[in-house]
This record gives C-alpha cells, sequence and structure tokens, in this order.
C-alpha cells in the first residue's frame, strides 16, 4: 500500500502546488510517461538509479516550464495546454523509446532499488517492516508531505504561493511577480511528476513498457481535489488510494470473490468518482485557477 | 525595455489565413530534428508520409475512415466546450456506444431493415447516458467535470475489457474479442473494394447537422449563450443547469456514434484495441477546429492524414510510427500559439513600472 502510494504521492504533491499557484497542470499524464522512459534510459546507461530519478527531474522541469510559457506567458486555455503537453510528452516517450531500444523481444530492465531497512526501527513487529522496510524513494516521498507543508504554509514563498493563486491582483499590488511564481510553481510540479514517473520504470516494474502509467497521472488531479489542496490531506487521499489499489491486487490474487479481474482494476478509478461526488461539495479550489493572469486586465 | 501582448482592435484577414499555416510549418520543422534522430531524411520522411496518407485511392479512402469516428469526437468536444462542460469522456462515450452497436448488431430475429437505425439510435444513447452521469455529478454533487469524465473513460474501458473477456468472449475464435456482428448489421460499402462505408458519410453529414443546430436554433443559442456567460443566461431566463445536461447528453451520443461507426463499419466486434485514444484526440481537433463544427472537418481529416501517412513512412523510413503522436501535440501548440496572435499583438514596451 505504501510501496503503491509513494509514487502517486510524488506526482499529487507536484499538481498541488501547481493548482495551488493557480494553474491546473493536464501536462502531467504525460510528463509523468516522459520521466519513466527518461529516467529509464539514463539510469540504463549510466548504471545508476539517481542518474534516472535525476534525469527524469529535469526533463519535467522543461516541461514544465513550456507549460508555464503556454499559460502564463501567453494566457492559453490551461485544459488544451496541458493535454497537449501530455500529448507531445507521451508522443515523445514513445518514439525515443522506440529510438533507443528499437523492437527488442525481451524488454530491458534495470537492477531495482534494493529496500533500505531502517535499522532498529524495522524490527518493530508488523510496523517495522510496513513502515521502515522500502526503497530510499519511498522515504524521500513521505519526508517530502511535512516539507510541502512546511514550504506552503510557513515560508514567505509559499504565503506567496497561495496569494498568486487566491488573488493574484493582490499578490500583484504587493509587489509579487505573479508570473515567476507561477513558473516556479509549474517547474516544482514538472520535477515531481518526472520523478513519480521514473518512479514506476525505476522502482516498481524496473522496465518501461508502454503502459507504464496507464492514467495514474489523471488519479493525481482527482487526488489533489480529495485532498482539498492540503499537502497532508492529498498524501491521506494518495494513501488509500494505494490501499485500494493493494486491496484489489490481494483481492484479485485471493479468488474470495469470484470477480474478472478487470473489475478490479475499474475499481481504483470507481472510487475516486465516488469519492468525489461524497467529498467534493465541500472542497473549495484555489480562487484563481484556470484563470490567466494579464497585467492589463486591471 | 520587455516585451507585452496587447489586445488587437480587428484581425486583418491575412493573419487569420496565414498564421494556421505558419503553425503547421513550424510543427513540421519542430518535429523534423526528430527525424533526423532517427537517422532519416528529413524530407523524405514528409513525402512518404503524405504520399501514404493521400499518395492513391486506396491510402486516401483508408485516411477517410481513419477521419470519421474523429469528426464525431471532434464534434462532441466542440459542442460540449461551447457551453463549457469540459468533457474529457469521448473516449469512454465512445466505448458505451460501440458496445451498444456491438449488442443490438448480434441480436438475432430483428428485421433487417431495422438493424443499422437501431444501433445508431442505441449506441447514441449509451455515449449520451454515459455523459449525463459527470453531467449529473457536476450539477448535483459540484464533482469537477474535467476529473469525472476522465475516470468514467477507465471505468467504461474495464468494463468492455470485463464484457469480452467473460460473457460476450467469441465462443469461435476464444480471443478476448466479442462475436461479430451479423451481416445485414454491417454498413454498407459506398466504394466498391475499399474499407469506405457508409459511417464515413454520416460524420459529415452529421457535422453539418451539428453546424446547423449550433448556429440556427434555439437550442444552439442556448448552449453558446450558457458557454459564455452562464450568470448573464439564468438572469436572461435560461434554464442554465438543463441546457448543460442536455449539452452534455449530446456531446456523449456524438462520441457514442463514433463508436457505433467503428463497430458496424470497420471492426464488426468490440475489442480492447477499439479505440486507439480517439476521444482524446477529438479534444485536440476541436480545439484545432476553434470549437467550429465545420471546421471539425479538416481538422480530423488532417490528423488522420497524419496517423495513416505515419504508417507508410514508418516502413519505408523507419522513422519510429509515434512520430504522429507529436506531431499531433505540437501541431495543438504551434496552432494555440498563432490563434493567440490573431487576437493579440506583440509590442516592445519601455522598461516604466506598470
Amino acid at each position: 500500500m505504501i510501496r503503491v502510494a509513494a509514487p502517486l504521492l510524488f506526482a499529487t504533491l507536484g499538481e498541488m502546488f501547481s493548482e495551488r499557484g493557480g494553474v491546473l497542470n493536464l501536462g502531467i499524464e504525460g510528463i509523468m510517461l516522459l520521466g519513466a522512459m527518461v529516467g529509464f534510459s539514463a539510469a540504463y546507461f549510466s548504471g545508476n538509479l539517481w542518474i534516472g530519478i535525476f534525469t527524469a527531474a529535469l526533463t519535467g522541469i522543461t516541461f514544465g516550464a513550456l507549460m508555464g510559457l503556454l499559460t502564463v506567458t501567453l494566457g492559453l486555455s490551461q485544459h488544451v495546454s496541458g493535454l497537449s503537453i501530455t500529448m507531445v510528452c507521451s508522443g515523445l516517450a514513445f518514439y525515443g523509446y522506440r529510438l533507443v531500444f528499437g523492437q527488442p523481444s525481451q524488454p530491458p530492465n534495470v537492477e531495482p532499488f534494493e529496500a533500505l531497512s531502517v535499522p532498529l526501527l524495522s524490527d518493530i513487529p508488523f510496523f517495522g517492516p510496513v513502515l521502515f522496510d522500502h526503497f530510499a524513494l519511498v522515504y524521500i516521498g513521505f519526508l517530502l508531505v511535512p516539507l510541502a507543508a512546511f514550504l506552503l504554509y510557513r515560508t514567505p514563498w509559499g504565503l506567496n504561493l497561495r496569494t498568486v493563486g487566491e488573488n493574484p491582483q493582490a499578490a500583484a499590488s504587493a509587489g509579487v511577480r505573479v508570473a515567476w511564481v507561477r513558473y516556479q510553481a509549474l517547474m516544482i510540479s514538472g520535477a515531481l511528476f518526472g520523478i513519480g514517473g521514473a518512479y514506476f520504470s525505476l522502482a516498481q516494474f524496473n522496465a518501461f513498457t508502454f503502459g507504464v502509467i496507464s492514467g495514474r497521472g489523471w488519479v493525481c488531479i482527482a487526488l489533489v481535489v480529495l485532498g482539498r489542496w492540503d499537502p497532508w490531506r492529498c498524501a491521506v487521499a494518495a494513501l488509500l488510494f494505494g490501499a485500494v489499489d493493494a486491496l484489489q491486487l490481494r483481492l484479485q490474487s485471493s479468488g474470495v470473490i469470484d470477480l474478472p479481474y478487470q473489475i478490479f482494476l475499474m475499481l481504483p478509478f470507481l472510487v475516486t468518482v465516488v469519492a468525489m461526488a461524497v467529498l467534493a461539495r465541500n472542497a473549495r479550489a484555489p480562487a484563481a485557477l484556470l484563470i490567466p493572469y494579464r497585467r492589463e486586465e486591471r | 525595455m520587455r516585451l507585452v501582448l496587447e489586445p488587437r482592435a480587428h484581425t486583418p484577414t491575412w493573419l487569420n489565413i496565414s498564421l494556421p499555416v505558419l503553425a503547421l510549418l513550424a510543427t513540421l520543422v519542430l518535429c523534423s530534428g526528430l527525424i533526423l534522430l532517427a537517422g532519416a531524411g528529413v524530407i523524405q520522411a514528409y513525402t512518404a508520409l503524405f504520399k501514404g496518407a493521400f499518395g492513391s485511392k486506396f491510402n486516401f479512402v483508408e485516411t477517410l475512415v481513419k477521419a470519421a469516428p474523429l469528426i464525431f469526437t471532434g464534434l462532441a468536444v466542440a459542442v460540449a466546450f461551447r457551453a463549457k462542460f469540459w468533457n474529457i469522456g469521448a473516449e469512454g462515450q465512445l466505448l458505451a456506444g460501440a458496445m451498444a452497436a456491438a449488442f443490438i448488431g448480434a441480436r438475432e430475429g430483428l428485421p433487417i431493415w431495422s438493424f443499422i437505425p437501431l444501433m445508431i439510435i442505441c449506441g447514441f444513447i449509451a455515449g449520451g447516458l454515459w455523459a449525463a452521469l459527470p453531467a449529473v455529478l457536476k450539477l448535483r454533487y459540484r464533482v469537477d467535470d474535467v476529473v469525472a469524465t476522465l475516470m468514467l473513460n477507465f471505468v467504461m474501458f474495464y468494463l468492455m475489457l470485463a464484457l469480452v473477456d467473460g460473457p460476450w468472449k467469441d465462443p469461435l475464435s476464444g480471443y478476448p474479442d466479442s462475436p461479430d456482428i451479423l451481416m445485414d448489421a454491417e454498413y454498407p460499402i459506398l466504394l466498391h473494394n475499399t474499407r469506405l462505408h457508409l459511417g464515413v458519410l454520416l460524420a459529415g453529414i452529421t457535422a453539418v447537422l451539428v453546424w446547423l443546430l449550433m448556429t440556427r436554433t434555439t437550442l444552439g443559442f442556448a448552449i453558446r449563450a450558457v458557454g459564455e456567460n452562464a450568470r448573464a443566461a439564468a438572469h436572461g431566463g435560461l434554464p442554465v443547469a438543463r441546457v448543460v445536461f442536455v449539452t452534455a447528453v449530446l456531446s456523449g451520443g456524438l462520441a457514442g456514434l463514433a463508436g457505433v461507426g467503428e463497430v458496424a463499419g470497420l471492426h464488426f466486434q468490440v475489442m480492447a484495441s477499439l479505440s486507439p485514444g480517439y476521444g482524446y484526440t477529438g479534444i485536440v481537433i476541436a480545439m484545432l477546429a476553434r470549437l467550429n463544427t465545420l471546421g471539425v472537418i479538416p481538422a480530423a481529416i488532417f490528423f488522420a492524414a497524419i496517423a495513416t501517412g505515419a504508417e507508410t513512412m514508418s516502413r519505408t523510413t523507419g522513422v519510429p510510427v509515434f512520430l504522429a503522436d507529436v506531431i499531433q501535440g505540437m501541431s495543438l501548440i504551434c496552432m494555440l500559439v498563432a490563434l493567440l496572435f490573431t487576437t493579440y499583438r506583440l509590442r516592445i514596451r519601455g522598461s516604466e513600472k506598470v
């Protein structure tokens, strides 16, 4: 459950940052896919997984900046810009993979991350193995939650970001450079998408396949809404989703309930919709989400 | 000194024509770098792509056949976006329509003449219902429509997989696909010895009908009014929620018809690979057409041409076929930027404080 939740946590926190700044980043699915591909290739040829993660983050930053160019500088529709970035990134990921690896009969793979047990703590019965026996990336993912909360609520930068997302006019008159803050938020989100994507190809599957992300990026958009744009709640939402995902795997293999396995695959998406119907009524998105900001329009 | 965007008072005609062309050229130039990376000649690759799309009667028909579902999904998205109902769910609605068509088409004992009309009607209803669900969720429970429609795509996809791998599994082939529909339920072929089927013609006719609906009827007016300013529309006495609901059903129904065409005209069954993302491509097509329902036709043919042409290009020059995806996404970005300059102009301004 924690292993399933970790990559979603990266991407969900990334999306949270960009939406807090007022930009819905639908590039998430494509950037994750490209991150998975680039990260995998980099790790495959360098033999170092961390180089893979780093390259994936850089790729994400690049496309986060492109998203900024389209939606912040040019003020284009956030929906369409995001979707077009997803299209370009998925295309690039497939194209690049075919170019680098051709059409191998056996997909190439990398040595995955080794589980890093925390001494002493991992010996605690039950909780030890559940909480303290994971890849290093998992710990980083969970350390990111308090870090994100600190950045968002306790630093001047976080205050600026939140103001930019709620009331860019007020932020601008207080001397905040709205566009630059949004660019920063988008680049952070891109980096986190890239890492989240690379997690799948480097830590989970140890290989890049065309279905490596298959909709998980979109799920993160919903998780942000469920988590009400708050790092802690987002983490809970990601964990819950991970739990449902782990549960469906368990139910599938146990054979206790005799249903086609596709029904279980559907479950996370269905649960997300139902959860949103129950919870979304109270959700309040950042006020300036989806609205481009132009100085002249004051 | 810095660059600023200024709204234009009016758009010169030459800009309206030249900017989209320029966007297209920019796309091809940007993507030529990828072709060079693949070690092929740029001119050869693009020539092969063009020939593959339009070079012979056979290729041109294939392009049109591929354009048909894209016209339907493009229309679906254009209608929904006009009312600001962000329907990202054309993919799932297409599958719903396809499944309805496959169900009707395989029924024995129906009068022969009734198959095609029934498949069309039921496909429309199935797609419409699958879009009605997120519309209700949006209107009653304030669930974000982007997220809801997106999630429901996956629900429908896995539902279809469960069906074709279970109760609908073809007993003859044993593969996870549904049994073929009856011969009488197939769309007639319009051009001898090709795959040009009735659905292609229907797509064109539907585009004109939807254009008439959007520009010449009160419903079309209501849809546009709600999209432009929902609050003003409500003040003017329009039942906004009902308009959004009807728009969603119409949009989903159109996407459903894309599925009907794929089943009745091309595959004669449903299986996992039925739609290579036609629903998502429909979004791009609708945007390229600037939500103009007639503009959907050339945009869909352009995308279909790239998809069919890329296969030929891949065979003859070895450039991976996925170049098509990059070109499609890139063309959208370039077109968005180009269209921006039809309404804004770039000005260099001194560094005075604003």
